[in-house]
């Protein structure tokens, strides 16, 4: 008996080895600590601008006066957009003196949130959905055509700072899978979208991002012609009478 | 009842044996005991038996009602026990008397729960609760001892071994660390864990904590006790995930004169000292405990020491003084006994040059040029760090530390806590982010790590004050427990006198002193000057010098050399520790009976008699006294008038305040790094 448990536990152990380890393992945040360069120093003065000053008020506004703090998430949101997809070292400083706590405790917040970018992003910044559904209906290849068309690595800027390629996790549209979205830091805080482009195809990506080259803006939503927002391709195939009324107790008949 | 419960039982017996010969097929490599997978079966194994032996709580915890209403009553693994309402489920197991295995809790700190690793049973609820942030509600049964609990800390144990490295072998908190420990109890021999282990980029937190961040087991004990207790928000946890790190995201030092204490606190190896980074293993180090003299507080110390070598100083717990706290100097001043140390006797012949000579020449000179001096001519100094029997005066220096947290408004006048002593300065912080205490502050602009208000910088504040003038004066008054701290600088000024005697009135106005509450305390520089105060010696030094012809400076090195007349004897006798260096007071022992006038005692004891006459308080070693001088008594008429100059700062360099400090090269890194600003 104990030796059958030790032959099976021998080749488990095996199992375990043959297995190729895996090399490293990757992860959708970024560093988790402050790198200098020449864009990015601590002493760099950065300041809201006067438009975003009132918005950063209003904000505030929204909490009570001694949870400041809760405030930081969509300060530090308001900061990215105006610099531009990210936010250096500078920026979480001044978010971290207006809602008065010690900068670390704006910098946890900003690691966590994969959301916020803490180095450079181009203008346009595309978020790859990686996810399962995303995954097996073909993002990897999504990703393969971006990177290759721009000609950069993940995370990296293009030369002429318009684009970069990011990964997200599942931004809930599955069923419109694979699917892309576009952060477009082109216009300031003002300007700023967050466009869902759904359906896409490695051939359509590639034309979307040359619509965004040329300073066009795609129609966002599903890229499939045939698909009306999450429908079914040529239209409904199901529940195609008239639903019908749920069932009602005939008050009458009591 | 009865009936359910033996019908319960003989479905769990049927029960149990199904289990037994499913788990024959089903290998389980981690869990060994197949009967765990059926956890009602284990719960109804441990009934509680009648007639428990009596516990001890763990580590004499104590309980303290403070209404005795608010009592409640909870079963500890069957056993009662009455705590106060507000307790966690933690705390009670701790008075029931057992030890709960825990990572992130630390009774110094808040509570994090976030190691998970205190799970323990509660009955109805269905599943293992972190004992450490559950509170404890009346009539709770507590079971720690529970196949289930025992299941809980083993899945966490694995969890947390996954990305733990195999280092201890490398490791200098091996054979103290908690990880290791509780992996003893709760640890497997294998883990299911098949990938790569995580890396982690290591921290420079500056000369004093050496970091390993892949040992980290993200229990926030760091991060809490930066900024709670040492008041430096540097360390956070950044990242999330498997990805989640300690660091300061911006590369920055721990600018805390408390940053040692994260090594104590931290359960594993990631923080530990730098400087006895593989110096030695602690089981080969033999404590001895002492008194910190490196400033006025008397922090309670271990001295960890292999062979006559000082290999570390570590704190030891005295609710009283230093809680268990101690700052960076206390615990990292030590390589400064083995540098530039006079270990034999020299005599300075001629040439000028000093010549290494025997005990006896050495008493044997010393005699006899004590004989030619005049009885006026001869000065004895004695310094900072001698006489450690008065050292041990220390933990009385203060009264009541402790109480420093009932008082409600703080005045510092021409002292910075900070650095004059940083272990004082824990406790005001503690109080004023407990009960949001006011502290006001009279001196040179000084970096303070809380809330305070800077009122003025030299007596004309202490004047309006008195005089009930200034703004401060209508929270000092309105005080319950006002506490008035007067630094050591005063002593150095000229007009000391007429200062205390405004402060004796500011605290008298204020109602400070009374029957029931001291508030005007002195914080000195450090241990001698204490015992000195107790002993009724003001230090006069600098005067009397100028007219000896026999000098007899004790570990004194801070006089001032040129003052020292040409034609004057001098005998410098330094701090010992190794070589042929013998201990204070046998020194002077012999000296007096070479010189013929043998001093009566010849042991250890014998002089400590002999200080017990002379100041009683030195002597008891163990408890805090009040501090013995009173105010108003003491005083004779002022005759000097107030100098209306500022005060000063007393302490310019945190890191090197005596000699056995300056000559340390880790206190010497520490102001290079920590001072420049
Ligand atoms: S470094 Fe140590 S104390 Fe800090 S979180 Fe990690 S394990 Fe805990
Ligand atoms: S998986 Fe891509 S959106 Fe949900
Ligand atoms: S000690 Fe309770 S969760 Fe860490």
């Amino acid at each position: 008996m104990l030796g059958h448990l030790a032959a099976q536990r021998l080749r488990e152990i095996r199992q375990a080895f043959r297995q190729i380890p895996q090399a490293s393992r990757s992860f959708s945040t970024a560093l988790n600590y402050h790198l200098d360069s020449p864009d990015n120093i601590v002493d760099l003065p950065w300041e809201f601008t006067d438009a975003n000053k009132e918005k950063v008020k209003e904000i505030i506004s929204h909490y009570p006066s001694n949870y400041k703090q809760s405030a930081v998430i969509p300060l530090l949101d308001l900061a990215q957009q105006q610099h531009g997809g990210w936010l250096p070292v500078s920026a979480m400083n001044a978010v971290a003196k207006i809602i008065e706590v010690a900068p670390i405790r704006v910098y946890e917040v900003a690691t966590f949130y994969s959301m916020f970018n803490r180095t450079k992003v181009g203008q346009y910044h595309l978020l790859v959905c990686g996810t399962t559904p995303c995954m097996i209906r073909g993002s990897r290849e999504i990703e393969d055509a971006l990177l290759g068309h721009l000609g950069v690595k993940r995370n990296e800027v293009t030369k002429d700072g318009l684009f970069s390629v990011g990964e997200m996790e599942c931004m809930g549209s599955c069923v419109n899978a694979p699917m892309i979205t576009v952060a477009d830091y082109s216009n300031g805080s003002e300007g700023y979208t967050y466009n869902y482009y759904e359906d896409v195809t490695p051939k359509r990506v590639v034309e979307i991002v040359e619509a965004l080259r040329r300073g066009e803006k795609p129609l966002r939503g599903t890229q499939n012609p045939k698909r009306i927002n999450s429908g079914p391709e040529g239209g409904n195939t199901t529940l195609l009478s008239e639903p019908k009324a749920p069932p009602c107790r005939d008050l009458d008949a009591c | 009842m009865g009936l359910g419960q033996l019908a319960s039982r003989a479905l769990l017996r049927s029960s149990r044996l199904t289990t037994a010969t499913r788990t024959s097929h089903f290998l389980r490599t981690i869990v060994s005991t197949p009967e765990l997978h059926n956890s009602e079966a284990a719960a109804a194994q441990s009934q509680p038996e009648p007639d428990l032996p009596k516990r001890n709580p763990v580590g004499g915890a104590r309980i303290h009602f403070p209404n005795p209403d608010d009592a409640i009553e909870v079963f500890v693994d069957g056993y009662p026990v009455k705590i106060p309402k507000g307790m966690t489920v933690l705390q009670a197991c701790e008075i029931a008397g057992v030890d709960i295995p825990r990572f992130c809790y630390h009774s110094r700190l808040s509570i994090a729960g976030n190691c998970r690793m205190c799970l323990v049973e509660v009955e109805k609820s269905p599943k293992p609760v972190a004992s450490c942030a559950m509170p404890a509600l009346p009539g709770m049964k507590i079971k720690t001892d529970t196949p289930i609990a025992k299941k809980a800390r083993e899945g966490v144990m694995e969890f947390l071994l996954m990305n733990h490295p195999l280092d201890c072998p490398i490791c200098d908190q091996g054979g103290e660390c908690d990880l290791q420990d509780q992996s003893m109890a709760f640890g497997s021999d294998r883990g299911r864990f098949t990938e790569m282990k995580r890396s982690v980029v290591d921290k420079n937190l500056g000369p004093l904590v050496k970091t390993v961040m892949t040992r980290c087991i993200q229990c926030t004990r760091c991060v809490r006790f930066a900024t709670e207790v040492a008041g430096v928000q540097d360390l956070g946890m950044l990242g999330r995930g498997s990805g989640e790190e300690i660091g300061t995201y911006v590369e920055r030092v721990m600018e805390s004169e408390l940053s040692g204490n994260v090594i104590d606190i931290c359960p594993v190896g990631a923080l530990t000292s730098k400087p006895f980074a593989f110096k030695a293993r602690n089981w080969e180090l033999k404590g001895t405990e002492s008194i910190d003299v490196t400033d006025a507080v008397g922090s309670n110390i271990r001295i960890d020491s292999r062979g006559p070598e000082v290999m570390r100083v570590l704190p030891r717990l005295n609710e009283d003084i230093n809680e268990e706290w101690i700052s960076d100097k206390t615990r990292f001043f030590y390589d400064g006994l083995k540098r530039q140390r006079l270990n034999d006797p020299m005599i300075r012949g001629a040439d000028g040059r000093f010549k290494t000579v025997s005990w006896r020449d050495a008493l044997a000179v010393v005699a006899e040029v004590m004989h030619q001096a005049k009885p006026e001519e001869i000065v004895g100094v004695a310094g900072k760090l001698s006489d450690a029997e008065s050292m041990m005066a220390l933990k009385d220096f203060l009264n009541k530390m402790g109480g420093l947290e009932n008082a409600d408004v703080f005045l510092l006048v021409g002292t910075q806590p900070r650095v004059e002593a940083a272990m004082v300065n824990a406790r005001i912080r503690k109080t004023v982010r407990a009960t949001k205490a006011t502290v006001g502050y009279i001196g040179p602009a000084a970096d303070f790590n809380y809330d305070h208000q800077h009122l003025g910088t030299g007596p004309q504040t202490l004047i309006e004050l008195a005089e009930g003038r200034h703004p401060f004066w209508s929270a000092l008054s309105n005080a319950k427990n006002p506490v008035i701290i007067v630094g050591a600088g005063i002593f150095e000024r000229k007009d000391k006198d007429a200062i205390f005697s405004t402060v004796e009135a500011i605290a008298k106005n204020a109602n400070a002193v009374r029957p029931d509450w001291n508030g005007l305390n002195v914080l000195l520089l450090n241990a001698a000057q204490t015992a000195a105060l107790d002993l009724g010696l003001v230090p006069e030094s600098d005067g009397s010098i100028e007219s000896a012809k026999f000098l007899y400076l004790m570990g004194a090195d801070d006089v001032n050399v040129e003052k020292v007349p040409d034609d004057a004897f001098v005998v410098y006798q330094a701090v010992p520790t190794v070589g042929d260096a013998r201990d204070d007071w046998k020194i002077i022992r012999a000296l007096s009976e070479v010189a013929g006038a043998q001093l009566p005692y010849d042991t250890l004891s014998a002089i400590r008699s002999r200080i017990r006459t002379v100041a009683p308080n030195l002597l008891h070693t163990d408890e805090r006294e009040p501090a013995a001088f009173s105010t108003s008594s003491l005083r004779p008429e002022i005759k000097e008038k107030m100098d209306m100059a500022p005060f000063e700062t007393a302490v310019k360099n945190f890191y090197m305040t005596d000699s056995v400090t300056r000559a340390s090269k880790i206190m010497a890194q520490c102001s290079a790094l920590l001072l420049k600003k």
